[in-house]
C-alpha cells in the first residue's frame, strides 16, 4: 500500500434502527434501539481490497449499505478522499454515485427483466454523461462486455437468457462500466455454484488488479475473504474484533471469535482443531455486557463480562479488541 | 421381489439403476441416471455436487416424496433392508417413513409449524407413529431435546419456533426425525442456512448421534468440505450421474474424474494462499440441454475421442472407487 492519503477513512461509524419489540398487550411494545454497526473504523488504501468476514447479524452488509447511503448513519464520518459523505444530502452525493459502487449478491433481483443488457448498462452510462452518442456509448457496453468475460453480441438478449454467473458477470459489468473508484461488493459470489464461483472471483480479482480500484469485500465465506483480500476486518455484533493482513489474521489470530471463526471451517483436508461447543451469537438488539463475545469465549475473565475492550494496536498493520490479545499472540508464538 | 444378494446383512439402502425423469411438454427430460448407490448400518455416505446434479431429488426419490412434483421415477429398484420401496403399497411405505426412515432439510424455519410450540411438534411426531400417552410421548420428547443438546430442554419444550435461534431451531428438526429411532437419517444441506460456527456444532452433533445410534446416514450438499469432514464415503453427481465414487479418504488421496479435481481446485481454502483459483469453465448445464456424451465433455480439459457421444461406463479403480470417464486422471506421483 501507499503512504498516500486513504481514500477511505471510516471513523466510529454507528448505524443503529429504531423498533418496536413484539405487543405483550393491548399496549404496543416498547421502543427498542439494534445497532446494527456500533462504531466501527477503518481506513481503505488506494488500490486495497479490504475483505469484511462475520456471522449473520454482524453488521458487515450494513457497513456497506451505509457507505453506499441506502441506509442512513446514526453517527460517525466515513471520509471519501477526505469529504464526510455520511452528511451529504442526496443531491450533493450524487456526483460521487459514480466513484462509489455496490455489487450486490443476488445478480437476479438486481437486474430490470424488461430491459436488454444493452439497456442495462446504457443507462448508467448516459446519466453520467460518459458517452455522448449512440455510438460511443455502444463502443462503451460492448469494451465492458469483453472485459467481464461476456460476448458483445449478448447485449441484444434479456436477463432470464442467462445463467447465474453470466448475470454476475453482467451486475459486474454495470459497476465498471462507470469507472468506479470504491466498489463494494456484498456476497458476491454466495448465491454462486462453487466451478461458478470459482471463476467469478478470478474475474473480480483482475478486474480490480487491473483497474486499481479499492474494494470492501464482504463476505461470509472465509475462503472466499483470504483469496481476494489484502487485509481483513472481522465483525460481531455490530463491531470490528481484529483487522489485520489476511497473512497474519490466517495464521495467528489475535481474537478468539476469529479463533473459533477459522476453526469451524469445515476442512477437506484432515488437522481441524476440535470445536468448542459454546452457543451461537447473542442479538444486536440486547447484546452480552462487556465484551459482546464473552459468554462463547472460553478465555473470559472478569473484566471480559463487565468491560467492553476497544481495538489495540499490535504492531504490523494489526488491531485486535480483546483483553487477552497479548495472551493469544504470545501462544501462538 | 426381495434384494437378489442378501449375505451383507448391514446393507440398510441398495439403489440400483435409479432413473428419475421430468415431464415436459418437450417429452421426458432425464434427471437422475443409472445411480447404482449403496450405504450400510453404521455408515456416512456423503452426496456432494453442484446445483441440478439430481442430489436432492435422489433423497426425495428415496423418501417417497416425488409425489406433487413433476419427477418421475422411470427404472430402478430401491431397496431398503432387503425390500424395495419403489414395490411397496402407499400403506407399507407410510409405514417406514419416519420410523425406519427420517430426514431433516436446510430451513428448519420453513419445516417448522409456527404457531405451535415445539414440543407439540415434536409430541405429534412421536405419537404419529407410535401410539402412546401424551404424557410418556412428552417425556420421550424430552429425551429426544436432551439427545440433541438442547441447553435447558424442559425450559424450551414450550417455546414456539421463532423464540429459538437457527440452530437450536434445526436441532428440534433433529430431534423430530429421530422420533422414530431410525436406521437411517437422510440430511439434505442440513447445515446450509446455518452460519459457519453453528454448522461446526450441528455437523459434530450429526456424527455423535450416528456414532451413538449406529444409524446410517446419508448426507447432501454442495460443500464439499462439510462432506469431507463428515463421510465415510463419498458419491460426486454430475447432471444426474455419479461420476465417482470412493471412500473419503481414497477420494482425496486419489481422484481421478477431472470433475471431481475440479470442484476441489475451484473452492478457495482458508489454509492456503493462491494468485488464482483453478476454475472449471463454461457453466453447470441446464436440465433442457442436450449433451450427448459424457456430460461433463464440454466444461472438461481431459476431453477426447469418445467423450461426445460415448457415455462413460462406472469403471473400478480399486475395490471400493468407482469413476466414470475415458481419460481418467492418474494417481498423484
Amino acid at each position: 500500500m501507499t503512504d498516500a492519503a486513504p481514500l477511505l477513512q471510516v471513523r466510529d461509524l454507528k448505524t443503529h434502527f429504531t423498533f418496536r419489540a413484539p405487543s405483550t398487550g393491548v399496549l404496543p411494545g416498547p421502543k427498542r434501539v439494534l445497532k446494527a454497526v456500533d462504531g466501527v473504523s477503518f481506513d481503505l488504501a488506494e488500490g486495497e481490497v479490504l475483505g469484511i468476514v462475520g456471522e449473520s447479524g454482524c453488521g458487515k452488509s450494513t457497513v456497506g449499505r451505509t457507505l453506499t447511503k441506502l441506509e442512513p448513519a446514526t453517527s460517525g464520518e466515513a471520509l471519501f478522499r477526505g469529504r464526510d459523505i455520511l452528511g451529504l444530502s442526496a443531491g450533493a452525493f450524487r456526483p460521487l454515485r459514480r466513484e462509489i459502487q455496490m455489487i450486490f449478491q443476488d445478480p437476479f433481483a438486481s437486474l430490470n427483466p424488461r430491459l436488454t443488457i444493452e439497456q442495462t448498462l446504457a443507462e448508467p452510462v448516459r446519466i453520467h454523461g460518459l458517452a455522448r452518442t449512440r455510438e460511443e456509448v455502444r463502443a462503451r457496453i460492448s469494451d465492458t462486455l469483453v472485459k467481464v468475460g461476456l460476448d458483445p453480441k449478448v447485449m441484444t438478449r434479456y436477463p432470464h437468457e442467462f445463467s447465474g454467473g453470466q448475470r454476475q458477470r453482467i451486475g459486474i459489468a454495470r459497476v465498471m462500466i462507470v469507472e468506479p473508484r470504491l466498489v463494494i461488493a456484498d456476497e458476491a459470489v454466495s448465491a454462486l455454484d462453487v466451478s461458478i464461483q470459482a471463476q467469478v472471483l478470478n474475474l473480480i480479482k483482475d478486474l480490480q488488479r487491473d483497474s486499481g480500484i479499492s474494494m470492501l469485500f464482504i463476505s461470509h465465506d472465509l475462503g472466499v475473504v483470504r483469496h481476494i483480500s489484502d487485509r481483513v476486518a472481522v465483525m460481531y455484533l455490530g463491531r470490528i474484533v481484529e483487522t489485520a493482513p489476511k497473512a497474519a489474521i490466517f495464521e495467528k489470530p489475535a481474537h478468539p471469535y476469529t479463533r473459533l471463526l477459522l476453526a469451524s471451517i469445515p476442512r477437506i483436508r484432515p488437522g481441524r482443531q476440535p470445536v468448542v461447543d459454546l452457543g451461537e451469537p447473542a442479538s444486536a438488539a440486547s447484546p452480552p455486557s462487556g465484551c459482546a463475545f464473552h459468554p462463547r469465549c472460553p478465555l473470559a475473565t472478569d473484566i471480559c463480562r463487565s468491560t467492553r475492550p476497544d481495538p489495540v494496536d499490535l504492531g504490523n498493520g494489526r488491531s485486535s479488541a480483546c483483553h487477552h490479545a497479548g495472551q493469544l499472540l504470545g501462544e501462538a508464538a | 421381489m426381495t434384494r437378489p444378494n442378501t449375505d451383507a446383512s448391514d446393507l440398510l439402502l441398495d439403489m440400483r439403476g435409479l432413473t428419475l425423469g421430468v415431464a415436459t411438454p418437450d417429452g421426458i427430460l432425464p434427471v437422475v441416471q443409472d445411480l447404482s448407490l449403496s450405504l450400510s448400518t453404521g455408515e456416512t455416505l456423503g452426496i456432494v455436487g453442484e446445483s441440478g446434479c439430481g442430489k436432492s431429488l435422489t433423497s426425495l426419490a428415496i423418501m417417497g416424496l416425488l409425489e406433487g412434483t413433476p419427477v418421475r421415477v422411470l427404472a430402478g429398484e430401491i431397496f431398503f433392508r432387503g425390500r424395495d420401496l419403489l414395490r411397496l403399497s402407499p400403506r407399507e411405505r407410510r409405514a417406514i417413513m419416519g420410523n425406519e426412515m427420517s430426514m431433516i432439510f436446510q430451513e428448519p424455519m420453513t419445516s417448522l409449524n409456527p404457531v405451535y410450540r415445539i414440543g407439540d411438534q415434536i409430541i405429534e411426531a412421536i405419537r404419529e407413529h407410535r401410539p402412546m400417552s401424551r404424557r410418556a410421548a412428552r417425556d420421550r420428547a424430552l429425551e429426544l431435546l436432551t439427545m440433541v443438546r438442547i441447553p435447558d430442554p424442559a425450559g424450551r419444550i414450550d417455546s414456539f419456533p421463532h423464540q429459538l435461534s437457527g440452530g437450536q431451531r434445526q436441532r428440534v428438526m433433529i430431534a423430530m426425525a429421530l422420533a422414530g429411532s431410525p436406521r437411517l437419517l437422510i440430511a439434505d444441506e442440513p447445515t446450509t442456512a446455518l452460519d459457519v460456527t453453528v454448522q461446526a456444532q450441528i455437523l459434530k452433533l450429526i456424527v455423535e448421534l450416528q456414532k451413538d445410534t449406529g444409524m446410517g446416514v446419508m448426507l447432501i450438499s454442495h460443500d464439499l468440505g462439510v462432506i469431507a469432514e463428515t463421510c465415510d464415503r463419498i458419491a460426486v453427481m454430475y447432471r444426474g450421474r455419479v461420476v465417482e465414487t470412493a471412500g473419503a479418504r481414497e477420494l482425496f488421496q486419489d481422484m481421478r474424474h477431472p470433475y471431481t479435481r475440479g470442484l476441489l481446485d475451484s473452492i478457495p481454502e482458508a489454509d492456503e494462499d493462491v494468485d488464482r483459483l483453478s476454475a472449471i469453465p463454461g457453466r453447470v448445464p441446464t436440465l433442457d440441454e442436450t449433451i450427448t456424451g459424457c456430460a461433463f465433455h464440454p466444461r472438461c480439459a481431459r476431453a477426447g475421442a469418445g467423450c461426445d457421444s460415448d457415455q462413460p461406463a462406472l469403471t473400478a479403480f480399486a475395490p471400493t472407487h468407482f469413476a466414470r470417464c475415458h481419460y481418467p486422471l492418474e494417481p498423484d506421483a
